[in-house]
C-alpha cells in the first residue's frame, strides 16, 4: 500500500506537533500518575513487604501496619511454642515525635525490631549497619529525610521522645507514605520511644520452617493463643494497601488524576485525527469512488493513528522516563515497572485509534459522489 | 455486440423538503465498447446525475443500469465498490490526486487496491505513466505537475484498475484548450485503440470534432444522441495520433 497515512500524517507539520503534544501530554500525565499510585502503593506496604516475616500475629481486627495495638508479650512465647515456627520476634511500629537540633518537632514512625534476626529490620543499608544499634540509644533513618529530621550524619544526637537518640546508620530509598519518616531501632528501645509498656508487643513476626504449610501454622497458632489475628505477609501487605490506598482517599485521586489525562489525551487525539480526516474527505471520497471498500479507508484512518500513538508514545515516555529519575530524589517515587511501559503502549494505541473511531464514522458516511461536485 | 453500459428508464429524484426534485426522467442510454460518448447539456441538466449512477456511485431512484451485462441497481451499497472497482475508471475534473502521494505513487494506490503490490505494481505504475507520456514524472509530486500533466496521471491511475469503462467528468475544465484537447484524444485512443467504453460529461463545444456520439441531455430527459462515425475517420489525421503512435 502507498504511505497514504504516512505522507498525510507527516504533510502538516502544525498540526502533527498537536496530535503529538496531546499524546504525550496523556502519555506523561497517566504515567506520572499512574507511578505515583504504584510508588504509594507499594510504599504504604514496604515496612511489612520487607519484614522477612512469613506471619503478622496482631491484637484483634487491626486494620493496618500503622494501627497495631498492643498487647502481652507471653503470646511470644505461646506463638515460639507453634510447630512449625522457626523464630517469632517483637515487633514495634508506632508514631511518635522526633526533636531536632533546632527544637522543631516532627513526627516518625519508630520501627523497633531484633537486630539478632534482623526480622522486620531496614534493608538498603548505606551507611553503618544493623549490629550497630546494638550501641546505646541508637537509631537508623532514611537520607531521603535528612533535611525534615535535621540530620547530616552518623553519631548526630536527637532527641525522641525525650529519649536520647543517635545516629548510626542510613539506609536508602525507605519511604513512608505519611510525612511521617521510618526510625529503625532495637525493640527495647522502641518500647521507651513509644511507651510501650515494659511486657507488651504490638506484633509477632513469624518465621517459619523450611516446607512448613503457612495456612496449618496460622491455625494453630489461633488455636493456641487468644485474642489474636494472624495474617500472612502478603495479606497483611493488602490490607495496608488497601486502606491507605483506597479507604483514605489519597489511591482513588490519584486514579482519578490518571484517568483526567486519559480523557484529555483521548479529546486532543479525537480532535486532531477529526480534523486531519475532514482536510483529507475529499481524498477519501475519491478512494470510495475508485472502488475502495469502507475497510480500506478505514485502515488509511487507523494506520494514521497508529503512527501518531508510536510517535506519541517514544516521546512520551522518554520525558516520563525524566521525570521518574526525578523523583528518586523526592518524597514521593514515581515507579515505572516495566510492564506498565508495555501497558502504556498498548494503552495509547488504544486511546489513539479509539480517537481515529470519531473519523471513522464520519468516512462511513461519505457520499462518494461528493467527487463530481465541482 | 453487448453494451458496455446499458440505462433502461432510469430516473432520478432528489428530496428536498417534502417534495421531490427530478434530476432524470427517464433516460435510455448505451454505451458500446470502443466508442467516446460525450454527454453534453446546460447547468442542471442532469449529466453529473447520470454519470455518477452510470459510475455505481449513485443509487437510481427507478430504471435499469447494466454494467459489462450486470444488473447493478439491485445491488447492495457493499457489492457496488467491487463493480466500480472491476470495471470502472474515475477521471474527475479537478483531477482528485492524493497530493502527498508522488505520480507513480497515485497510480500504486489504484494498483493495490486491485492487488496488486510490491515490485510488479511499481513497474506497472511505470508503464501506465509512459502510456501517458509522463514516464519521467514517477516521483514528481501533482504540485510539481502541470494541469495536463496532473489529468494524464489521474488517466493512467484510472488504467491501472484496466476497466471495461473510463467516466469523465469534465476532464478538460481545468485545462488550456491544446492541453484539453491532448487529454480528449489520449481518452479517445484508449477507446479505439483498447476498447474502452468512454463517456465525457463536458460543456466544452471544441471537442465535439473527437466524440463518436454526442448525448444531449435537457432537464433530465435525453433530447438527442446520433451516431458521428464521420468524425472516427478525422480523428486519425489530428496531432495525437501522431504523438502518441
Amino acid at each position: 500500500m502507498p504511505p497514504l497515512a504516512r505522507r498525510n500524517l507527516f504533510h502538516d507539520k502544525i498540526r502533527l506537533a498537536v496530535t503529538l503534544t496531546g499524546i504525550v501530554f496523556a502519555v506523561v500525565l497517566i504515567v506520572v500518575e499512574l507511578g505515583l499510585f504504584i510508588g504509594f502503593t507499594v510504599t504504604t506496604s514496604s515496612l511489612v513487604d520487607n519484614s522477612g516475616a512469613d506471619l503478622w500475629v496482631t491484637s484483634k481486627h487491626v486494620p493496618y501496619v500503622e494501627l497495631g495495638v498492643p498487647f502481652s508479650e507471653r503470646k511470644l512465647y505461646q506463638v515460639r511454642a507453634v510447630p512449625g515456627v522457626a523464630q517469632a520476634e517483637k515487633f514495634i511500629a508506632r508514631w511518635t515525635q522526633w526533636k531536632r537540633a533546632d527544637g522543631r518537632k516532627e513526627s516518625v514512625q519508630i520501627v523497633g525490631f531484633n537486630p539478632d534476626t534482623r526480622i522486620g529490620g531496614p534493608w538498603n543499608l548505606v551507611a553503618g549497619s544493623v549490629q550497630d544499634l546494638r550501641t546505646p540509644d541508637t537509631v537508623i533513618v532514611d537520607e531521603i529525610y535528612k533535611s525534615k529530621l535535621g540530620v547530616s550524619r552518623v553519631g548526630e544526637v536527637f532527641e525522641v521522645n525525650d529519649h536520647r537518640a543517635r545516629i548510626a546508620g542510613f539506609t536508602r530509598g525507605i519511604r513512608a507514605f505519611t510525612t511521617s519518616p521510618y526510625v529503625f531501632t532495637t525493640f527495647k528501645r522502641a518500647q521507651d520511644y513509644t511507651r510501650v509498656p515494659a511486657g507488651q508487643t504490638i506484633f509477632v513476626l513469624v518465621k517459619t520452617v523450611p516446607g512448613a504449610n503457612l495456612e496449618q501454622v496460622r491455625r494453630d497458632i489461633l488455636e493456641r493463643v487468644k485474642d489474636v489475628d494472624v495474617f500472612t505477609t502478603p495479606e497483611f501487605s493488602r490490607m495496608t494497601r488497601f486502606y491507605w490506598m483506597f479507604t483514605t482517599g489519597a489511591g482513588v485521586a490519584v486514579l482519578l488524576a490518571a484517568l483526567l489525562g486519559l480523557i484529555v489525551g483521548f479529546v486532543v487525539v479525537a480532535q486532531t485525527i477529526y480534523a486531519t480526516t475532514v482536510d483529507h474527505l475529499r481524498e477519501f471520497g475519491t478512494l470510495k469512488a475508485m472502488g475502495a471498500p469502507n475497510r480500506y479507508v478505514y485502515k488509511v484512518i487507523i494506520e494514521q493513528a497508529a503512527l501518531s500513538a508510536f510517535l506519541g508514545y517514544l516521546l512520551g515516555m522518554t520525558a516520563s522516563i525524566f521525570v521518574v529519575r526525578a523523583s528518586q530524589h523526592g518524597g514521593a517515587a514515581i515507579v515505572l515497572p516495566w510492564p506498565m511501559a508495555i501497558g502504556m503502549f498498548f494503552l495509547t494505541l488504544g486511546m489513539c485509534v479509539a480517537a481515529a473511531l470519531v473519523s471513522i464514522n464520519k468516512v462511513t458516511h461519505l457520499d462518494p459522489a461528493m467527487v463530481f461536485k465541482g | 455486440m453487448e453494451p458496455a453500459i446499458a440505462a433502461r428508464g432510469v430516473t432520478k429524484t432528489y428530496a428536498e423538503g417534502s417534495k421531490g426534485v427530478p434530476a432524470l426522467r427517464g433516460v435510455d442510454l448505451d454505451v458500446y465498447p470502443g466508442e467516446l460518448v460525450l454527454l453534453m447539456g446546460p447547468s442542471g441538466s442532469g449529466k453529473t446525475t447520470l454519470l455518477s449512477i452510470l459510475g455505481c456511485i449513485l443509487a437510481a431512484t427507478s430504471g435499469s443500469v447494466r454494467i459489462a451485462a450486470q444488473e447493478v441497481t439491485a445491488l447492495t451499497e457493499k457489492e457496488l465498490p467491487r463493480i466500480r472497482l472491476e470495471q470502472i475508471g474515475f477521471v474527475f475534473q479537478g483531477f482528485n490526486l492524493f497530493p502527498t502521494l508522488t505520480a507513480g505513487e497515485n497510480v500504486e494506490l489504484m494498483l493495490d487496491l486491485k492487488g496488486i503490490r510490491g515490485s510488479s505494481a511499481k513497474q506497472r505504475a511505470r508503464e501506465l505513466l509512459e502510456q501517458v507520456g509522463l514516464g519521467d514524472k514517477y516521483d514528481s509530486f501533482p504540485s510539481d505537475l502541470s494541469g495536463g500533466q496532473k489529468q494524464r496521471v489521474a488517466i493512467a491511475r484510472a488504467l491501472a484498475g484496466e476497466p471495461r469503462i473510463i467516466l469523465a467528468d469534465e476532464p478538460t475544465a481545468a485545462l488550456d484548450s491544446q492541453t484539453g484537447r491532448n487529454v480528449l484524444e489520449l481518452l479517445r485512443r484508449l477507446a479505439h485503440e483498447h476498447n474502452r467504453a468512454v463517456v465525457i460529461v463536458t460543456h466544452d463545444p471544441r471537442m465535439l470534432e473527437l466524440a463518436d456520439r454526442i448525448v444531449r441531455i435537457e432537464d433530465g430527459i435525453v433530447v438527442t444522441g446520433p451516431a458521428l462515425s464521420n468524425q472516427q475517420s478525422a480523428f486519425s489525421q489530428t496531432s495525437f495520433g501522431r504523438s502518441f503512435a
